[in-house]
């Protein structure tokens, strides 16, 4: 890409991002919930079922707190990108988004500006989640630089998330995509070890999650927390990969939202 | 009461089930969605019935109670939502004009709630039974567990009613359904009580009275007939409605001044 190409797809992206961030961080309706959801869950779950963690064979050691913190960490994500798609698809209700078309000199740099939204979004629910669980007592067996490969993670996740949601509300440019969106990520979500490790799983959940790609994204998270970092090259290849695909769903759905017009 | 009250109470009741099954967005997700959570709760949380003292070796036995209560928290949103359209499109101020008695319309809107409150209970029950649950109660107890269920959707939707009425406001009503979401999650639905470990958790589950309905409910599925905890069920679903219901006349009044 040529300097001036990528200045507009940067100059693009940098006022669609700062939209977005603005209209999340003043707008208290569109803030509270992407909070609240994954606390609900992490009181819920560490709270709740803590009891699990005396199970024969779950061993891990940081503790269960712990261990549902790293599901609650991405599922947080994924849900600020998917949150951050809602958005979208509101855009293209109000006819905003069909005036961004028409005035955006490089129009990929919509689909990063709503990634980088999504993103710093997503970091301030990571920022609360992570000061809550510590506040109730997590313990961490990791380093730094394994907490570093955690929330690296948890990022891609959420670009995933950001772009899975992209790709779907520029083909249907409607508020009623919002199920859509959200069943899938739901389902990949908990057809996922989510309340015990995987080899404690039993009959057609554990054939599911043994074949679900975010089983490994939340066992090498979860390799982080405990400080073995087992798996991580895996992980991130799928967290990659993933992003790439659905940055290629997102791209050619934007391709079909300026064919619509 | 008059016969003249109970018609209208019959065509608003008419009204709120065929605008419901008119919006399939109103009719799925209720149905859906607790479903889909029970079966990912029953796989996932199958190990916990290993635990000591866990009161059956069936999760998903363990789980059925939970979608009654979800659901019904689901038809507390729509009652809400509808009632709280009404307000907004004006509906409520041209009945304001007709000799319609206020108790008239939440009992139609409420009616209408509890009939689809039954149906989705029949729907869960069904498919619990169907994937093998059983139900320790037997027959007898499926008709009480309907009953119950009929309570449950009244004492929540007569909460929809009251939210709507107070705040008049479909998205102040969707706003708020999150937070009525907070005492099914801090409630016993995943572990019996006495097996939760954490102490603040377990008193808030004591506290919350959503565990007790489900109690309730699940005493018939895995348990048989237990006289104190259909008691406690009953009796909270009964508390639950008396209040919601009394604070919905209180906010209809003000609703429904003729000026």
């Amino acid at each position: 890409m040529r300097a001036g190409a990528l200045g507009a797809v940067l100059s693009v992206a940098g006022g669609v991002a700062w939209r977005t961030i603005h209209n999340v961080f003043t707008t208290p309706s569109l803030l509270l919930p992407g909070v609240l959801f994954p606390l609900l869950n992490f009181t819920a779950f560490a709270g709740g079922l803590s009891r699990l963690h005396d199970l024969p064979g779950f061993d891990f050691p940081p503790g269960y707190t712990a261990f549902q913190f790293v599901f609650i960490l991405l599922q947080s994500a994924v849900f600020g990108g998917v949150f951050t798609g809602f958005g979208i698809a509101r855009d293209f209700e109000t006819g905003f988004t069909r005036r961004l078309l028409l005035a955006a000199p490089h129009r990929s740099g919509i689909v990063l500006g709503y990634a980088i939204g999504a993103a710093v979004r997503w970091l301030f629910t990571a920022t609360v989640v992570t000061a809550v669980a510590f506040a109730v007592g997590m313990e961490v067996g990791g380093n730094g630089v394994d907490l570093f490969g955690l929330y690296a993670l948890a990022l891609l996740a959420n670009v995933a998330g950001i772009l899975w949601s992209t790709g779907v509300v520029m083909r249907l440019r409607t508020m009623q995509a919002g199920p859509i969106i959200q069943t899938p990520v739901f389902l990949a979500l908990f057809f996922a070890p989510v309340y015990v490790p995987l080899d404690l799983l039993q009959g057609w959940i554990h054939g599911v999650a043994s074949v679900n790609p975010v089983t490994h994204l939340l066992e090498t998270g979860r390799s982080f927390v405990a400080g073995d970092a087992a798996g991580a090259g895996l992980a991130f290849a799928i967290a990659i990969g993933l992003a790439a695909g659905f940055a290629l769903w997102a791209l050619r759905g934007l391709r079909k939202a300026e064919a619509a017009g | 009461m008059t016969g003249t009250f109970w018609m209208q109470v019959a065509q608003l009741a008419r009204r709120s089930i065929v605008r419901t099954i008119r919006q399939p967005a109103h009719v799925f997700p209720p149905l859906i969605f607790p479903l889909g959570l029970l079966a990912v709760n029953a796989g996932g949380l199958a190990p916990a019935t290993k635990l000591p003292g866990f009161p059956t070796d069936s999760f998903l036995a363990f789980a059925l109670a939970v979608p009654f209560i979800q659901g019904a928290l689901f038809a507390t949103m729509n009652a809400g939502t509808d009632l709280a359209r009404d307000i907004q499109t004006g509906f409520l101020n041209r009945l304001a004009l007709t000799p319609l008695r206020g108790g008239a319309l939440v009992a139609g809107l409420l009616s209408g709630v509890v009939v689809m409150g039954v149906v989705q209970a029949g729907v869960y029950l069904t498919v619990g039974l169907l994937a093998g649950s059983g139900l320790a109660s037997g027959a007898g107890g499926a008709l009480v567990l309907l009953g119950l269920s009929a309570l449950v959707a009244l004492g929540f939707g007569a909460v929809g009613a009251l939210l709507a009425l107070r705040t008049g406001s479909g998205e102040s009503v969707q706003g708020l359904f999150p937070l009525l979401f907070v005492f099914l999650f801090v409630s016993s639905m995943n572990l019996p009580r006495n097996l939760i470990e954490i102490d603040w958790f377990r008193f808030a589950a004591t506290a919350n009275p959503v565990s007790y309905l489900i109690e309730g409910i699940r005493s018939l599925v895995i348990t048989g007939w237990d006289g104190q905890a259909l008691a406690l069920a009953f009796g909270v679903g009964t508390a639950l409605a008396a209040v919601a219901l009394a604070g919905s006349a209180v906010a209809l009044r003000g609703r429904m001044t003729r000026t």
